[in-house]
């Protein structure tokens, strides 16, 4: 039971830590670039965690890159590039905008304009009656109100 | 007919889900495909020598990427020493992230069927080459193109259908 409790309270710290080893900075803004970075690429092996998360070696390897590019004073687009340049535009969270990933991008506006135009249609169909009376019905109604009005 | 709409949408989205279900989220698609591979210049696992991109230039080969570490590239292996006894096409290993004395012992354990093997201890090479699940095998056009990335272990449909296919190709090509 105390080994439960303590590896919940662990559970609960976890997020706390960031899974890669401390590192130095000369300057405040290279950090900043370092851990947006991380944040922003993905690790190639558990495929939904950023460099930041993960514990796989392959990420430990991606983020000592990572570091000595920054330390070396290169720009977060080189960081970048030399990644896409190895892992694809996989290793994005956020996919650029060409050819092959429209849908991605747009693919949600179009899903939602689809639904808009349906529920329209649906809703004002209801409203004006979708179905008109036939003859036959339309003489039985009639037949109705002058019955009814002869009463009055 | 009124549920024509409704239904036409039902079945796009069934099929785009069965579609989506068939992919493989592992294979992510290289964009070393077509590039040179990336210069290095590294020891040789086996011996003193210094092997670099330009040494294999000439003719088309398969470089295997693989460590004593990795428990898939034991499924792979016999393929791959059967392959080089059928003398079809070299292949030249890369020995990625590993201990010299574990790779060789590795070897001689399981059987050597490369060429020469790529001894990249730091993982430089890889981390250049984009591996991220080892094995990989790459296939090289005798420029040392790469014209193929297989993640993942090398299975018989894979290396009857598509790399054998494409070294025939590649062989014509000279």
């Amino acid at each position: 039971m105390k080994t439960v409790v303590i590896c919940v309270l662990f559970a609960l710290l976890s997020p706390a830590f960031a899974a890669d080893t401390p590192v130095e900075f000369d300057n405040p803004a290279k950090r900043e670039r370092y851990e947006t970075l991380l944040e922003e690429l993905r690790c190639l092996v558990c495929q939904n965690q950023s460099l930041a998360d993960s514990h796989a070696d392959l990420a430990q390897d991606l983020r000592n890159e990572v570091y000595s590019m920054v330390v070396a004073g290169e720009d977060k687009q080189a960081v970048t590039d030399f990644m896409i340049a190895r892992y694809g535009d996989f290793v994005l969270y956020k996919p650029p905008m060409k050819l092959t990933t429209l849908l991605l991008w747009f693919g949600p506006a179009l899903l939602l304009v689809g639904a808009v135009i349906i529920v329209r249609r649906t809703t004002r169909a209801r409203r004006t009656g979708a179905t008109p009376l036939t003859a036959e019905q339309r003489a039985q109604a009639r037949a109705l109100l002058e019955s009814n009005s002869d009463q009055t | 007919m009124r549920y024509a709409i409704p239904i036409g949408v039902f079945i796009a989205l069934v099929a785009v889900l069965a579609v989506g279900l068939k992919l493989d989220p592992r294979h992510v698609p290289s964009p070393l495909i077509g590039k040179p591979l990336p210069a290095f210049t590294l020891p040789e696992l086996g011996s003193e020598a210094t092997l670099s991109a330009e040494s294999l230039h000439g003719t088309p080969r398969l470089l295997n990427v693989w460590a004593s570490w990795c428990v898939a590239c034991r499924v792979e292996h016999p393929l791959l020493v059967e392959l080089a006894r059928s003398g079809r096409v070299p292949i030249v290993g890369l020995n990625y992230k590993d201990a010299r004395d574990d790779a060789l012992g590795w070897l001689d354990r399981h059987g050597d069927p490369y060429e020469r093997t790529v001894f990249d201890h730091e993982g430089r090479l890889g981390l250049d080459l984009g591996v991220y699940g080892v094995p990989e095998t790459f296939v090289l056009d005798r420029h040392g193109i790469i014209r193929y990335k297989q993640v993942g272990p090398i299975s018989r449909e894979v290396l009857d259908d598509v790399i054998l296919p494409l070294l025939d190709e590649l062989g014509a090509e000279s």
